[in-house]
């Protein structure tokens, strides 16, 4: 691969780095090349060698993912990420979406979670093939997914027959928003308990989705949340996110995520399929 | 090991002090240990589809254009990156002799 270079003192080799950029950094003879002689390497002592490495912390990571992303795609399978605080509703709003989807879609989740296989269990209830990847194992716990982690959920997660992935992530609105698990989608969830300012607290998280689903709008009439500078703040920091209000609880406003979901099924809205929810029963 | 030079972007959500805090501790009675980080923090710096370009301290101004409002690209900042790492003289060769580089 070639990805690592070595600068012995005084050394150099002789191409130009493509530094900032591509970090894939491969040579023609595959070898690491020294040039004597080559550079300003004055600021090292002797007996020092810079080995220059220009690598990504998330390289592996990402390789990962796009092994994922190709496992979803060689199955016709659409895959979405979903993030949320802790508590902002993507168990309640993925209950929905099983239960009102049943005879349209098949859906699997891949289920992240620190300890229980609570969510899960609501889930299975529901038909759905789920994968838990307790993230605890008595240590604490990761508090994001990532790309291996997925993988490993992939492994005990048959595909074929399926239409959609749902990955729910750890709750958290730092981490998650760092780590490609090789969804084909990111989204996220933003409570309206959570108040207004969030996408100016969490801007990394806000601006790697593309659509935001505003939850619990049935509370609005109790708590003093100004969606429109939610809108506004949201706006601020990623001006072409879509945005859907609704409540996963009374199922107001979940027509357009259903729709929504179902314009991202490879297959598409028409690809009206009966359930295997029958089957994973018997 | 000597020093393991890193490059970290603004947007990158990691905290440059915890990170060299807890370096100490986790590379402790390692092959790592007493190697020392050198951290070059990299600015956030945006730019809109007009071109104009603008560095952004706070992430509460927001990642719009502030001169005509429109959407931006992240020019620098999302660094998260090994530049290089410097060893004594060596130690390493015989590392990629017999094994070759890291796949």
């Amino acid at each position: 691969m070639g990805r690592f270079h070595r600068h012995d003192v005084g050394l150099a080799h002789d191409h130009p780095h493509p530094h900032g950029g591509d970090a894939s950094h491969v040579h023609s003879d595959g070898d690491p090349k020294i040039i004597r002689d080559i550079g300003d390497h004055s600021g090292y002592d002797t007996g020092r060698e810079r080995i220059e490495v220009l690598e990504d912390i998330f390289t592996e990571n990402d390789r990962r993912a796009a092994d994922n992303r190709r496992r979803f795609d060689s199955a016709g399978v659409a895959a979405v990420n979903l993030m949320s605080s802790p508590g902002g509703g993507k168990t309640t709003l993925l209950e929905r979406t099983l239960a009102e989807l049943a005879e349209r879609c098949r859906v699997g989740v891949i289920e992240g979670d620190i300890e229980t296989a609570l969510d899960a269990d609501r889930l299975r209830a529901l038909g759905a093939r789920v994968s838990l990847l307790n993230t605890g194992h008595g240590f604490g716990g990761e508090c994001h997914l990532d790309a291996p982690m997925v993988s490993d959920a992939l492994g005990r997660l048959a595909l074929d027959g399926l239409d959609l992935v749902l990955i729910e992530n750890v709750g958290n609105l730092v981490c998650p928003a760092e780590f490609d698990v090789g969804a084909h989608h990111k989204v996220m969830i933003a409570s309206v308990t959570e108040g207004e300012d969030k996408p100016l607290k969490y801007p990394v998280m806000f601006r790697s989705v593309e659509l935001i689903v505003v939850n619990k709008i049935d509370l609005l009439p109790y708590i003093s949340f100004d969606m429109d500078a939610f809108r506004a703040n949201v706006r601020r920091v990623n001006p072409e996110v879509k945005i859907i209000e609704l409540s996963a609880a009374t199922g107001e406003g979940v027509g357009e995520w259903l729709s929504w979901v179902l314009g991202i099924s490879p297959r598409g809205v028409d690809s009206a399929r009966p359930t295997d929810a029958e089957g994973a029963r018997s | 090991m000597r020093t393991i030079e890193l490059e970290i972007g603004a947007l990158r959500q990691v905290v440059p002090e915890a990170l060299r805090y807890t370096w100490g501790f986790v590379t402790a009675g390692t092959t790592l240990a007493g190697a020392g980080l050198a951290i070059r923090e990299v600015p956030l710096i945006i730019e809109c589809e007009s071109g104009h370009t603008r560095r952004v301290r706070e992430l509460y101004e927001g990642l719009k254009c502030a001169k005509c409002d429109r959407s931006t690209r992240i020019v620098t900042g999302q660094e998260f990156t090994v530049v290089a790492l410097d060893v004594d003289a060596g130690t390493v060769g015989p590392l990629w002799e017999s094994e070759g580089p890291p796949a």
